[in-house]
C-alpha cells in the first residue's frame, strides 16, 4: 500500500487523485479512495486484553475478525465527542507487505474529492509533532489543510511495536 | 504458447511423479529384485520425460532420457539394483527440479551423475553375479555394425486412442534415425477409409548405435508393429514410398495426410491443433478424482465457517422467537450446515502418505551418513489429516526423526554388543483416535537414561539437586530450551535447539507431545494432533461481560472457586484439587478486566503438556463450535490469544492460547509477587 500510495503521488501519468475526506476531531484527513472498502455505522467491538493503545479492539466485519485501529492515537489527534455522525471505514492495506483488512474510526466521513497532483504539498519540516514518515503530504482544502496519512507506513510501524509486547 | 494453467498442471503432476519415483527407488532398495517396482520406476521416468518434452523442457527430457536408458538395463535384466545404483538414481532425481527451473549445471554435476550411473550399471553385468539366472535373460542387445532399416505401422484404432505418429517420428529422429519414408500401400480407397485407424506405415534408417531396446522404448506405449531389418537394402524398397520433407514447417492435418501422405517431423514443443487430443495419461484411475487448487478449498472452508456462525445466530433467534415453524427450519439448517461442514473438512483431508515419501528419503540419507543400518517402517500411511496441519507437521517430524537416528539408534557395533539386531527399526505410526490423530515415532535404540537426564538438568540449573521428578517429568526435560544430553554436537543434532521448538510448534497447532523411553530398549515420541485447524469445540466463558473461548481439548475439569480464595490472600493462588496443588490465574486480573468479581466464580482447569493450571472466570456459558479466525498482524504479538471467533450474536470472542496461559500461571505460581502485567 505504501508503495502504491507513493506511486499514486509520484506517477505523473495520472494527473488527478481520487481521495475520500474524513475528520478526526478538528483535523481533516484524506485517504485514497481505492484503499477504502466500505463505510459502515459503528459496530460492537471486543476488547483485546494486552493490546497496545493503537488497536485495542477487534470487530466482526461481514464474518471476518478485523482490528479497529485508532488513527487518532497514531497521529496524536484529539477525538470529537461521541455523535451519530461517527462512522467506521474498512480499509484494505498492506501491513509489512501482507494484504490486511483494518478498520479505522472517523468522527465524520465527508466526500470523495478529486485533487490535482500538483496541489499536493510536501510536509513542512516545522510540523515536528508528527512522526516524520506518517504523512505523504497535504493540500489546501476549502476548510483548511487536509492531511494525507501514509497508512501503510503507520500500520506497519505500529504492528512491529505491538509484536514487541509480551503478554 | 503454453498457458499457466497447463504449466501448473505439469508442475503438480511432476511433483507427484517425483514422489512416486522416490517411493519406488527407496522400496527398490529394500527389494532389489522386485520387477514390479523396477517397472514402476521406469514408467515414472518415462512419463516425466514425456511430459517434459510435451511442455518444452528439452533439457529435462534429454536428461531423463539418459536416466531412463540407464534404468532400462535394469529392467531388461542386464544390470542389477545395488545401493550405489539407488544412491546415484536419487541424486539424478534431485537434479530434475533444477532442470525444470532452468538452473544451469555449471559444475557438470548432472552429466557426472549420469556417467557414474551408467558406469555402475555397465560394470554390474550379470556375468559378475553368479547367482543370477542367465537363462531367463533376453540376449543382450548386440551392437550392430552397420545401420539398419526400421519399418513400423500403428495397429488398432490408433487415432481414436490419441496416438501421435508425428511424435513417434520425432522421437526416432531424436535417436538419430534418418531417411523417413511413408508407406501408402495400406491406404484403402476413400469410402473404405476408417478415420480412427492409421493406415500409413513408415520406414527409416537407424544408425548402428541405436539398439533394439532403444527402439522398443519408443514404441513402449503404442500399439505398433515394428521390425528391424539388418540389411538396409532389404525388401523395404519394394513398397511405393513417398519421401518425407525435412522441413518441420510443413504442417499437414491428419485428414489431409490421406490425400497426400506426407510425413512431418514435428518439434516436440509445437502445439498440436489439427491432431486428436492426447489420450488420458497412463496414470489410471483419474476419473474418480478432481484436482482442485488449494485456495478454492480454503474459500469453501471460509464460506462454511461463516455459515456455521450464521446458523448459530439463526438458532438463537429461532429459540427466542418461540415460533415452531421457524425453529423447525432452523433445525434443518443446523443439520445441513453440519453436513456441509463435515463434507468440507473431509475434502481438506490429505493422507499422511504425502509426507512419508519425504521421510523415507530423509531416513535413508541420514542413516547412510551416520553409517547405521535402519529400516524405516510406516504404519497408517493412509491416515488423513487437514492439509494445513500436514504441511506444518513436516518440520517437527523431521526433527524427531533426525534425533531418533542420531541419538536414539546405536552404532552397529554397540547394537551387536547389546545383543540387538544390527539393523535398527524406526517406526512411524499414524492413527485416528476420536477427534485426534496420533502420530507416533518409535525406535529400538538405546533409550534415554533418566539418571543421566537428571544429572544434566541439575548441572544446567534446570532443577534442584534434591527435586523429586517422575520418569515422565525427566523425559519432559528434553523439551526445555537449551537442554541437550548429546555429548557432542553433530552436524545433525545435539545443539539443544529443536525439541523445545518442536513442542512449541505442536502446541501452536493445538496438539500435544509426549515422550516415553525405556533405557536400553527404545524411545517413543507421541504427537496428538487435532483433526482440523479450522473448526474446534470450544468452552465459552465470561469475565466482566467479556466472553472468551478455551479449546475444549485442553479443558480438564471445572470446579467452583472456594470462598476463601475469592480475593488473593497470603496463602497464594493455589487450589487443592483432590490432593494436588494447582496454581490458578485470575483472568480478571491477568486481562485487566476491572470491575468486581461476582459472588460465585468458577475455575476451569486446563492442561498443557503435563502441567495444569486453573483459570478463574465469572461464569461458564457452555460449549460451542468455534470457527477459528486468525488475529491480524496488529495483534500477532499477543501470546495469550491464539485467535478469535464469531459468536451467534455476531460479536467476537477471543480464543485463549492455553500453553501460554499455563506458562503464565506457572510463572505466577512459582514467583507469587511477580506482576503479570509484563
Amino acid at each position: 500500500m505504501n508503495a502504491m500510495v507513493t506511486s499514486l503521488l509520484k506517477d505523473s501519468s495520472e494527473q488527478r487523485l481520487t481521495l475520500v475526506t474524513l475528520s478526526i476531531g478538528a483535523q481533516m484527513l484524506a485517504i485514497p479512495a481505492d484503499v477504502l472498502y466500505e463505510v459502515l455505522d459503528p459496530l460492537p467491538t471486543t476488547r483485546v486484553p494486552g493490546a497496545g493503545d493503537f488497536a485495542r479492539n477487534v470487530l466482526n466485519v461481514r464474518g471476518s475478525v478485523v482490528p479497529l485501529a485508532d488513527l487518532a492515537f497514531a497521529m496524536g489527534l484529539t477525538r470529537a465527542p461521541q455523535s451519530d455522525r461517527r462512522r467506521i471505514m474498512v480499509l484494505d492495506v498492506a501491513i509489512d507487505g501482507e494484504p490486511s483488512t483494518v478498520v479505522i474510526e472517523a468522527d465524520e466521513v465527508h466526500e470523495v474529492v478529486s485533487i490535482s497532483r500538483a496541489d499536493i504539498l510536501p510536509v513542512p519540516a516545522t510540523m515536528a509533532t508528527w512522526p516524520p514518515d506518517y504523512l505523504l503530504g497535504l493540500y489546501n482544502g476549502p476548510q483548511g489543510f487536509v492531511l494525507l496519512p501514509d497508512l501503510g507506513q503507520i500500520f506497519s510501524t505500529l504492528a512491529t511495536k505491538s509484536t514487541a509486547m509480551t503478554l | 504458447m503454453i498457458s499457466d494453467d497447463l504449466v501448473q498442471l505439469f508442475q503438480d503432476e511432476l511433483r507427484e511423479l517425483l514422489d512416486s519415483l522416490d517411493r519406488g527407488l527407496l522400496d527398490l532398495r529394500m527389494n532389489p529384485e522386485d520387477a514390479g517396482l523396477i517397472d514402476q520406476v521406469f514408467r515414472d521416468l518415462h512419463t516425466i520425460k514425456g511430459n517434459g518434452a510435451m511442455f518444452g523442457f528439452a533439457e529435462l527430457s534429454a536428461f531423463v532420457h539418459k536416466f531412463e536408458t540407464a534404468f532400462d538395463d535394469i529392467r531388461s535384466g542386464r544390470a542389477r539394483v545395488t545401493p550405489e545404483v539407488i544412491r546415484l538414481a536419487l541424486a539424478a532425481r534431485d537434479e530434475i527440479p533444477g532442470l525444470v527451473e532452468g538452473t544451469p549445471d555449471e559444475t557438470g554435476r548432472r552429466s557426472g551423475i549420469l556417467a557414474a550411473l551408467s558406469a555402475v550399471l555397465s560394470t554390474d553385468i550379470p556375468a559378475t553375479q553368479p547367482d543370477a539366472a542367465p537363462v531367463d535373460l533376453p540376449p543382450p542387445a548386440e551392437a550392430r555394425t552397420e545401420a539398419a532399416q526400421l519399418a513400423f505401422r500403428l495397429t488398432g484404432p490408433a487415432f481414436e486412442l490419441g496416438q501421435r505418429p508425428d511424435l513417434l517420428l520425432a522421437e526416432l529422429a531424436g535417436l538419430g534415425a534418418t531417411d523417413f519414408k511413408a508407406d501408402v500401400t495400406g491406404l484403402p480407397c476413400l469410402e473404405m477409409l476408417e478415420p480412427s485407424r492409421c493406415d500409413l506405415a513408415w520406414t527409416c534408417t537407424i544408425p548402428a548405435t541405436v539398439t533394439d531396446d532403444d527402439v522398443a522404448e519408443v514404441f513402449m506405449f503404442v500399439d505398433a508393429k515394428w521390425d528391424i531389418v539388418r540389411a538396409p537394402a532389404a525388401e523395404a524398397g519394394s513398397a511405393p514410398v513417398v519421401a518425407a520433407p525435412a522441413s518441420p514447417e510443413e504442417v499437414v492435418p491428419v485428414a489431409a495426410a490421406v490425400a497426400a501422405p506426407v510425413v512431418r517431423a514435428v518439434p516436440s514443443r509445437a502445439a498440436p491443433e489439427a491432431e486428436p487430443p492426447k489420450a488420458a495419461s497412463s496414470r489410471g484411475g483419474s476419473g474418480a478424482t478432481v484436482r482442485v487448487p488449494a485456495d478454492r478449498l480454503d474459500a469453501l472452508m471460509d464460506a462454511v465457517g461463516e455459515l456455521v456462525i450464521v446458523e448459530a445466530r439463526l438458532t438463537e433467534l429461532a429459540r427466542n422467537s418461540r415460533d415452531s415453524a421457524l425453529m423447525a427450519t432452523a433445525e434443518q439448517i443446523t443439520r445441513l450446515a453440519a453436513g456441509l461442514r463435515d463434507a468440507t473438512m473431509t475434502m481438506r483431508m490429505v493422507p499422511m502418505r504425502t509426507l512419508v515419501g519425504r521421510f523415507r528419503r530423509l531416513v535413508s540419507e541420514v542413516a547412510d551418513k551416520l553409517e547405521k543400518q535402519v529400516s524405516f517402517v510406516v504404519v497408517g500411511e493412509e491416515t488423513e489429516l487437514d492439509k494445513t496441519l500436514i504441511e506444518k507437521l513436516a518440520d517437527p517430524l523431521v526433527h524427531i526423526l533426525r534425533n531418533s537416528l542420531d541419538h536414539g539408534i546405536e552404532t552397529a557395533a554397540e547394537r551387536e554388543k547389546s545383543g540387538k539386531p544390527v539393523e535398527a527399526v524406526v517406526e512411524l505410526t499414524a492413527q485416528h483416535a476420536g477427534t485426534e490423530v496420533l502420530v507416533r515415532i518409535r525406535d529400538d535404540g538405546r533409550g534415554m537414561d533418566p539418571e543421566k537426564l537428571r544429572a544434566k538438568a541439575v548441572s544446567q540449573g534446570l532443577i534442584a539437586p534434591d527435586a523429586v521428578l517422575s520418569e515422565q517429568q525427566l523425559f519432559g526435560l528434553i523439551f526445555e530450551p537449551g537442554f541437550s544430553t548429546a555429548a557432542t554436537v553433530t552436524e545433525l543434532s545435539g545443539r539443544g535447539v529443536g525439541m523445545d521448538v518442536v513442542r512449541r510448534t505442536i502446541e501452536g497447532l493445538r496438539g500435544s507431545i509426549e515422550i516415553d523411553s525405556v533405557f536400553g530398549v527404545g524411545t517413543t515420541v507421541t504427537l496428538r494432533m487435532p483433526l482440523t485447524l479450522a473448526i474446534i469445540e470450544g468452552l465459552l466463558v465470561e469475565v466482566e461481560g467479556e466472553r472468551y473461548t478455551l479449546p475444549m481439548t485442553s479443558v480438564q475439569e471445572i470446579v467452583a472457586l472456594p470462598a476463601d480464595k475469592f480475593t488473593s490472600g497470603r496463602a497464594g493462588d493455589f487450589l487443592d484439587v483432590r490432593g494436588h496443588f494447582v496454581p490458578f490465574l485470575r483472568l480478571r486480573n491477568a486481562f485487566d478486566c476491572g470491575g468486581n468479581p461476582p459472588d460465585a466464580q468458577n475455575v476451569v482447569i486446563v492442561t498443557s503438556g503435563d502441567t495444569r493450571i486453573g483459570v478463574v472466570v465469572d461464569r461458564i456459558i457452555g460449549t460451542n463450535q468455534v470457527v477459528i479466525k486468525q488475529m491480524s498482524k496488529l495483534h500477532v504479538g499477543l501470546r495469550t490469544i491464539s485467535g478469535a471467533t464469531i459468536l451467534g450474536d455476531g460479536s467476537v470472542a477471543l480464543i485463549l492460547d492455553v500453553p501460554h496461559l499455563v506458562a503464565l500461571g506457572r510463572q505466577k505460581g512459582n514467583i507469587p509477587n511477580r506482576s503479570l502485567a509484563a
